[in-house]
């Protein structure tokens, strides 16, 4: 892509949405594909964003999800008003999960979703404030290599 | 191995078929919680076997570059399951055999782990 230039957009996510939870990270990943942005760096933002939007959608009541990608980075920003996150050192450990039994059911709440967010980004960070909500910043840097 | 070995030896019965039933799958990932799926599978054009039929084990696939998804124990998916996979461009089949003994017949044909382990 052109240096300078940054692409951008956001899109709203509806919390308790499964019908069209990961709508999102589907839509940025067409659109980074399409970028001619490589494979493998398509393939850890997607997964990043995938599971910072299924997070929204299972536990708060909405939130945006904020894109914008350069000639050096993909960055996404995902704000919601939630519950808010209690404990950030314990929710990073792989395996910890406060989803109930339901979720578990429709194949989420491993407790791996901060886990694979921080191992698929080059920054990222989780802030969070309890009864308010949550702010998750994914970067990952486009590295100069051939498609 | 193609898509087309891995239905004879599961005795699947296909949904969605792979535009290209020669093509090669390379690795299995089995399970049915969706962030295990995205936090260890490091292969391309894998297979995904899993209890989970519904429309997250599409949308997950999709994110993990999966090619083909397997439904064990005979689960039917709905029809916007099969409707997404279709747009997604995932094949699927599904199998009366469990997870396990999909998974066993498989390792015993030469396929090895999405993790890439034991390779």
């Amino acid at each position: 892509m052109s240096s300078g230039r940054a692409i951008e957009g956001s899109f709203h996510l509806t919390g308790g949405d499964f019908t069209n939870a990961g709508a999102a990270s589907s839509e940025l990943k067409s659109i980074l594909t399409n970028l001619g942005i490589s494979l493998a760096i398509v393939r850890r933002a997607a997964i990043a964003t995938f599971e910072a939007e299924m997070n929204v959608i299972i536990h708060a009541v909405a939130g945006v999800m904020y894109y914008q990608v350069t000639a050096d980075s993909i960055k996404v920003i995902l704000n919601d008003m939630g519950p808010g996150i209690p404990d950030i050192g314990l929710a990073m450990q792989e395996g910890y999960s406060t989803a109930p039994d339901w979720i578990r059911e429709m194949g989420w709440g491993a407790g791996m979703g901060l886990p694979n967010m921080k191992k698929n980004s080059d920054e990222f960070k989780v802030d969070s404030v309890v009864g308010e909500g949550t702010t998750v910043e994914i970067v990952i840097r486009i590295k100069e290599e051939s498609p | 191995m193609t898509f087309k070995e891995i239905v004879d030896i599961l005795e699947a019965e296909i949904v969605l078929d792979s535009d290209d039933s020669d093509t090669e799958i390379q690795s299995v990932c089995s399970t049915d919680l969706m962030s295990d799926l995205l936090h260890f599978s490091s292969m391309p054009r894998s297979l995904l076997i899993t209890g989970l039929a519904n429309t997250q084990a599409v949308r997950t696939a999709e994110i993990a570059d999966i090619k083909a998804i397997v439904f064990v124990l005979d689960k039917k998916p709905d029809k916007e399951t099969v409707e997404m996979a279709r747009q997604k461009d995932i094949a699927f089949i599904v199998t009366r055999l469990s997870r396990f003994t999909a998974c066993g017949r498989l390792y015993a044909a030469g396929l090895r782990s999405c993790t890439g382990e034991n390779r």
